[in-house]
Parts: C-alpha cells; sequence; structure tokens
C-alpha cells in the first residue's frame, strides 16, 4: 500500500511534468483518431448505404483487431522510423477497422421497413441517407468511435517506445522514475481512459433517441460480427 | 558505460553473420532461421502458454459469471460495469498497478491478462443465452427437460455461435496484449520485441512482430473453424 502512498505523492510533486506528457497523449491519440474518423465513418456509411462491400468492411475489422499494437507499433518503428508521425499512423491503422466496421453494420443494419416508408414519401436516396439512416445508425456509429477512442488512448501509452511523447514514458522509465512514479502515471492512464470512456458513454447516450434507448435496455448487447448484422436485419 | 556496451553488442554476431546481418538489411532469412531454435520458437512457446492460460481462467470465471446471471438479472449490471472498469484500463497501466500486489512475475501478468476477456467473453456468453426464442424453451420444457438439462441441451448449443464470436475476440486481445506483458516478465514475443526496440537491428522486431500477427490470425481461423463443427445447423440456416 505504501507504493501506491507513494505513487499520488509523485502525482503531487509532479504535476506539470504529468500534466505535458498528458497533452502529448491526448494530442497523439486526437490526431491518429481524426483521421482514422475522416477516413472510415463516409466509407463505412456509404457502403452501408448502398448494401455492398459487407465481407470487406467486416472482415477487415476481423484482420485489425488481430494486429497486435505493439508488435503493429514496432514494425512501424523497424520500416519507417521513429517519431510522432510514424506512431500516428500505426494508431490511426488500429484505429480505422474498428469506426469503419460499425458506421457499416450501423447503416447496413437500420430497419428497412423505416427505409420503404421513407422512399414511399418520395424522398431521394440521399435524403433516405441524411434523414432516416443515420440518425437511425447513429448510436451505433458511435459505438464504435467511442471503442476507438478508448483503444487508442490505451495503445498510445505505448507510443513511448517508438520515440513519440505519451504518459507511456514514465511508464516505461523506471529507472529513471521508479516504481512511485510507474505507478503514478499508471493511475494517470487508466483515470484518462476511464474519463474518456464516461465521457463518449455520456455522447453516446445523447445522440440516441429515446425509443432506441428502451430497445437496447431490454437486450443485452453482443460483441462481435456476423449474428449481431444478420439479426438487425432479419424481420420479425 | 563501455564494459555494458561490449556485454550488449548493438548488432548480434557482429561481423560474423551473412552481408545481409551486417548490412542491417530490412529483413535477413538468414537471422532468423539461426535464431528460431535460441529466440523465436522459446518465445512462441512461451506467448502461446501465456495465452492459452489466460483464455482458460478468463472463460471460467465470465462462464460461471454468464450462468449466474443468466439465472438472477439483477447480477448483470454490476458485473458489466466492474468488467468494463477493468477492460478500459490500459494494459501498460494494469500491469504496472498489479506489481506492488504480485511483484513482476508471471501471476501479474496472467492477472491482468484474464480481467480482459472477462467483458467480452461475459457479455457474449449472456448475450448468446439471452437470444434463445422464447418458443424453443417453452418447446424443451413442454418435452419434459429439467432447468439443468434446458441449459446444457437447449440453450448453451444455441448460444454457441455467440460464445464463439467472443472467444475469437478475446483470444486476438489477449495474443496482441501478452506481448505487452513483457514490460513486467520476460516471456513472450514481447521479449524478442522489446529487445529488437533496444537495438537497430531491425529483423529481430519484424520477426517476431510478425510472428504474433500469424499467430493471433491462425487462432481467430482455428476457433471459426471450431465453430463450425460444434455447430453443424448454422450452415444449414445460412445456405437456405
Amino acid at each position: 500500500m505504501q507504493d501506491f502512498v507513494d505513487a499520488f505523492r509523485f502525482i503531487a510533486d509532479n504535476t506539470a511534468l504529468l500534466w505535458s506528457l498528458t497533452l502529448d497523449h491526448l494530442a497523439l491519440s486526437g490526431a491518429a483518431l481524426a483521421i482514422a474518423l475522416v477516413l472510415a465513418i463516409p466509407l463505412g456509411v456509404t457502403l452501408g448505404h448502398v448494401h455492398r462491400g459487407s465481407f470487406a468492411a467486416i472482415n477487415v475489422s476481423n484482420v485489425g483487431r488481430a494486429l497486435p499494437s505493439l508488435a503493429l507499433i514496432s514494425i512501424g518503428v523497424a520500416v519507417l522510423g521513429i517519431g510522432f508521425v510514424n506512431v500516428m499512423v500505426a494508431l490511426t491503422v488500429l484505429a480505422f477497422p474498428i469506426v469503419l466496421t460499425n458506421a457499416y453494420v450501423a447503416v447496413d443494419g437500420v430497419d428497412q421497413d423505416a427505409v420503404e416508408a421513407a422512399r414511399g414519401m418520395g424522398m431521394t436516396g440521399r435524403e433516405v441517407l441524411w434523414k432516416v439512416e443515420l440518425p437511425l445508425a447513429l448510436p451505433l456509429i458511435f459505438a464504435g468511435v467511442r471503442t476507438a477512442v478508448v483503444y487508442v488512448i490505451a495503445t498510445a501509452t505505448l507510443a513511448s517506445v517508438a520515440g513519440a511523447h505519451s504518459l507511456g514514458d514514465v511508464i516505461v522509465d523506471q529507472a529513471t522514475y521508479r516504481l512511485p512514479g510507474v505507478l503514478g502515471a499508471a493511475i494517470c492512464v487508466a483515470v484518462l481512459a476511464l474519463l474518456a470512456e464516461l465521457l463518449f458513454a455520456a455522447l453516446q447516450r445523447a445522440v440516441t433517441p429515446r425509443a432506441l434507448r428502451l430497445e437496447e435496455r431490454r437486450a443485452p448487447v453482443m460483441l462481435g460480427d456476423p449474428p449481431l448484422t444478420k439479426e438487425r436485419t432479419a424481420p420479425t | 558505460m563501455i564494459p555494458l556496451a561490449a556485454a550488449q553488442p548493438v548488432i548480434p554476431d557482429f561481423g560474423r553473420g551473412s552481408s545481409c546481418v551486417r548490412e542491417n538489411g530490412t529483413f535477413c532469412w538468414d537471422w532468423v532461421s539461426a535464431h528460431w531454435g535460441d529466440t523465436l520458437r522459446p518465445a512462441l512457446v512461451q506467448h502461446v502458454a501465456l495465452t492459452l492460460i489466460a483464455l482458460a481462467a478468463g472463460f471460467a470465471i465470465a462462464f460461471a459469471l454468464a450462468l449466474a446471471a443468466h439465472r438472477r438479472g439483477r447480477l448483470t449490471t454490476p458485473v458489466v460495469l466492474v468488467t468494463g472498469l477493468l477492460y478500459t484500463i490500459p494494459s501498460l497501466a494494469l500491469f504496472q498497478l498489479l506489481v506492488p500486489f504480485t511483484g513482476l512475475s508471471r501471476t501479474t501478468a496472467e492477472i491482468a491478462l484474464v480481467s480482459y476477456t472477462l467483458l467480452i467473453l461475459f457479455r457474449n456468453t449472456l448475450a448468446g443465452l439471452a437470444g434463445v426464442p422464447e418458443e424453443v424453451r417453452d418447446a424443451a420444457r413442454g418435452m419434459g427437460l429439467t432447468r439443468r438439462q434446458l441449459l446444457w441441451r437447449v440453450e448453451l448449443p444455441l448460444a454457441l455461435p455467440a460464445i464463439v464470436a467472443g472467444l475469437r475476440i478475446a483470444t486476438v486481445t489477449v495474443i496482441s496484449l501478452a506481448t505487452v506483458a513483457v514490460f513486467v516478465v520476460n516471456q513472450g514475443l514481447g521479449a524478442p520485441i522489446y529487445a529488437g526496440l533496444q537495438q537497430t537491428f531491425k529483423t529481430e522486431l519484424i520477426a517476431a512482430g510478425a510472428l504474433c500477427v500469424a499467430l493471433a490470425l491462425a487462432a481467430d481461423g482455428l476457433l471459426v473453424l471450431m465453430q463450425r463443427a460444434l455447430t453443424p445447423w448454422t450452415r444449414v440456416a445460412r445456405s437456405r
């Protein structure tokens, strides 16, 4: 327990250092996430809207999940060299499949009766997408964003071994900071990840239409791919 | 500094290896074949062991919790909250936070790895059980099955695809995170990856990283095959 007391003392004594590393951590994560979102959401939404490319859109996340983060960052370091941009590229590669698959599944799985009704009301394809499919798909798209945010913030900790700065700098440098420093930084990272999770959980709730919220409470959510899509598209 | 530098040459076997190793090419096959037996294979075996132990323990805990929550719905929320909290803590941080309790040991690594499987396995098992159609349950009860028989003969087989989907995610996650365990215990594929990061010689890093990716893909493929073998009826349903 004394170790944890020392850890909190370390946090109190080194607020400036930890704060600046936190900002580096957030800058790295934010940059990688921004690129991944800009690339993956339009692609996933478009594919889902035309119901094409399900094999690719779903399998890219299976392969993406299989990429061990430390291995990917290391290989990136070996091939591209160390530095902020290279780690950012590795993080983007890790975040992209999560966001893409969720965006695809979300739009592809929108209740076809609702889409039919919208068409019957004379909406064009573009209007169906913007006024019907996107609002209904938003919670699930957002779930992907939330997963990616937490994943990238966690993985950015490893960036320290690849020459980019993050809170991991302290965690992997036990020689300099000793156990209290390592624990203190570990606590900071854990709190950062939990705050991000809570923030995005609240945001996800905020973008969920009330009717869908109730539905979600009734059915337990499952992680994983084919059964999820199948059940969502199946007519009653 | 000098004895340290002499003890750990930047490039292994400097001057004795092939031209590729001496010139530090991007990837040297002859280094891999020369060091397969003393570096890569032991690391791979340790990695598989770390993964299997974590999965077995994680599955046992999550499965028991899911069965309990399936019977008593009130348990679901607290279990999801606690396992979700564990799942959110970044791996590097969690490994270190356990060090004061279990030291720099394999136990530390396993506890952290197990804690990452719980949320996935629990949620998927429970969702699989909850997804069993009510008519099927009624039919089974009508045939005179006891509660236990209903669970093991009807509900669990029907939940199998969801359970395996969870196992696939958990397996790949553990294989990935086990590389990070190198910061608390010098075992698994993280060891050559970390060693590779400390030197300018690239082959060790790439070889170990690629092995890790290959292991994850192979394990994922194996679980898909296992699910197909265990649930022949899903293929019939799909081909319709």
